[in-house]
């Protein structure tokens, strides 16, 4: 398997009767991690939820590996792309084995058994997230955290060329975090990734795109991107941007309003 | 998969040192389907098949006429072909075994299972585990479909017409609650049955009209019996359209059942799986109203069998649809069938419609349920 490549061109996408989505235009090359940041409701679900095809767009083009997605039939495009939604589903009872074996479907056929090397691939994606203690679990008794490491799990199951992610770690604890994007940024797939974490995007992606309302405001490397000026125009935030010694990432430090500051620091004398 | 790391602009090593995601040979290859489902999945089948025979021997011999086991099989190898056993018994017992009980606890077993796989397969399409024919009004326009045909005389065209006619129905209905349930995104259990609740309670009206303005008062009486649901008044000749409905459901389903599963997984995770999902849920409304409607045609509307078999077997095989739905088909068809024989013994010589017992069973598994699942929804502190 290998990486596939991901280019958007002048995407435009309404939810109802509201444009949610503005001429956006973004490229992933092969093995790529690309994030996308911007506050709540910039359009990052959306622009992903299109390229995985569920949201049909209004304009512009979206390809995978030069092929439409909207041209492909779900089943062709799942042997592709994997996603991890915000929507963690229902399970009735199903094991957590259960949940990541159904990534293997797009590459089964209607009567297919489960094989040994399904079984192995199974194993292997529970193991990469940490889970393999869960595997026999329910899924419905799952902390929201070992939820999520389960569902990324199942996308790897489904051996993706591109790996399209709307914020993978929702529910994670730091060390769990880490551990996915580290997971992330050696798969051999391409990834397109919606971020909260500034930070994170930061240490891990190769390029960052931010959203505002529905446009991209911002693109390149992370260095290139996060930058005071941008934290003031897009989140509406003082911030301070350092290169950090030890990684080499920017890093980014929110400065809260001067008189929460001092409120903070007198609520932390009197205790 | 399984090659060099990838990726412009590698930073060094990750924070921290977690398995490659594909390991070569990682953890040893199939622990198979262990443990939760696993053994139950294998055993659960066999139990149940052993059970069903049973329970399908209890059903020909217990009656106003009792006729020990040994007799039954006698009778049934014998009307089969086989000559194992010396014919020792009366005509009149034979009649009563093959021609008065036999399609009854057959349509039992047929019944028994279909609503069971539809239920099971409801479930799963509008992901609420509170789903099934009966409580989402399914059944409910199915009869009222029937019942049209039977007053306008228009069943004068046999069990296909009554049956098509229910199929109508129920689809009807299953569409109406759908759509109702589903404004606004997200269905929710409250929206979902009330909309069930809703529906049924329009349909149902509409069939008492009918049934009462209706100019063959005759009918009425029999016709409200058959809306109560029961096994009685079945013979052969009306048992093979269920019969080949059920058997056309189950197939499907069955091939289905990796479908069923992903849409669990939601719509918009079971479609970057690889699933149409619109257009496997039109087809699947179809087909199930098509076994309700050929199943409430037959025996009426019987409740909550849908709902309890699909939940007491995913206890034992767990929620994978490929061991859920045979198993319980196989439970379905032994509940059915005990209801049945309690129906026709415990007030006898009357007759005690079926679908009364199983809603007496299934009124309070039914508050269970709700109960369970909003314990499950406190504990996970979904937003």
């Amino acid at each position: 398997m290998s990486a596939a490549g991901l280019t958007v061109e002048d995407l435009t996408l309404s939810a109802g009767a509201r444009r949610v989505v503005q001429d956006v235009s973004l490229a992933a090359a092969p093995g790529e991690v690309v994030g996308l940041v911007g506050p709540n409701g910039s359009g990052k679900s959306s622009l992903l939820r299109a390229v995985y095809r569920v949201l049909r767009p209004d304009e512009g083009r979206i390809r995978v590996d030069g092929d439409d997605p909207w041209r492909m039939t779900a089943r062709t495009l799942a042997r592709t792309l994997a996603a991890v939604v915000q929507d963690p589903g229902a399970a009735f009872d199903l094991t957590v084995r259960d949940v990541v074996a159904m990534g293997r479907t797009p590459h089964k056929r209607l009567l297919d058994g489960d094989t040994a090397e399904d079984a192995r691939l199974v194993a292997a994606a529970l193991s990469a997230v940490d889970a393999e203690d869960l595997a026999d679990r329910g899924f419905d008794r799952l902390s929201g955290g070992e939820r999520q490491r389960v569902l990324i799990a199942r996308a790897l199951a489904q051996e993706p060329a591109l790996l399209v992610m709307d914020e993978p770690t929702n529910h994670l604890d730091v060390r769990h975090q880490l551990q996915v994007l580290g997971l992330v940024r050696r798969l051999p797939a391409t990834v397109l990734v919606a971020l909260h974490d500034l930070n994170l995007a930061a240490y891990y992606c190769d390029r960052i795109h931010v959203l505002r309302a529905g446009r991209i405001v911002a693109s390149g490397t992370p260095p290139e991107v996060l930058t005071p000026r941008l934290l003031e125009e897009v989140y509406g935030v003082v911030g301070e941007v350092r290169v950090h010694p030890r990684t080499g990432a920017p890093q980014v430090t929110f400065l809260p309003d001067e008189a929460d500051r001092e409120a903070a620091a007198s609520g932390a004398q009197d205790g | 998969m399984g090659a060099a790391p990838a990726g412009t602009g590698q930073r060094g090593p990750g924070p921290e040192p977690g398995p490659p995601p594909h390991p070569a040979g990682g953890r040893t290859a199939a622990t198979g389907r262990a443990a939760a489902g696993g053994r139950g999945g294998r055993l659960a089948p066999v139990l149940l098949t052993a059970l069903l025979l049973v329970s399908v021997t209890a059903g020909l011999g217990v009656g106003s006429v009792h006729v020990p086991p040994g007799e039954v099989w006698g009778i049934v190898t014998h009307a089969l072909g086989a000559d194992w056993a010396e014919p020792a018994w009366s005509r009149v017992r034979e009649t009563i075994v093959l021609d008065v009980r036999a399609p009854r606890v057959l349509l039992g077993v047929v019944t028994g299972a279909g609503l069971a796989v539809v239920g099971a397969a409801m479930q799963a399409l509008v992901r609420n585990p509170l789903a099934e024919p009966y409580l989402l009004g399914v059944s409910s326009g199915a009869s009222l479909g029937a019942v049209i045909v039977v007053v306008t005389g228009a069943g004068l065209l046999g069990p296909v017409s009554l049956s098509a006619a229910a199929f109508a129905g129920a689809l009807l209905s299953m569409l109406l609650v759908y759509t109702t349930a589903r404004a606004g995104g997200r269905i929710t259990s409250m929206r979902l049955i009330l909309a069930g609740v809703a529906v049924a309670a329009v349909l149902t009206a509409l069939m008492d009209l009918v049934l009462l303005t209706s100019d063959r008062a005759n009918h009425a009486r029999e016709v409200l019996a058959w809306t109560l649901g029961g096994l009685g008044g079945v013979h052969w000749g009306s048992l093979w359209l269920p019969a080949v409905a059920l058997l056309l459901g189950i197939g499907v389903l069955t091939v289905q059942a990796r479908s069923l599963n992903l849409l669990l997984a939601g719509e918009e995770a079971a479609a970057t799986m690889g699933l149409d999902v619109a257009r496997f849920r039109a087809r699947m409304f179809v087909l199930l109203s098509l076994v309700t409607g050929c199943l409430v045609a037959a025996a009426g509307p019987i409740g909550f069998v849908g709902l309890m078999m699909p939940h007491i077997v995913r206890l034992f095989v767990g929620g994978d649809h490929r061991r859920v739905l045979p198993t319980a088909a196989l439970a379905g068809a032994c509940f059915l069938v005990w209801a049945d024989i309690a129906a026709r013994t415990v007030a006898a010589p009357m007759e005690i419609p079926v679908g009364v017992l199983t809603a007496l069973c299934g009124g309070p598994f039914f508050l269970w349920l709700m109960r369970r699942d909003a314990r499950r929804g406190d504990e996970r502190g979904r937003a």
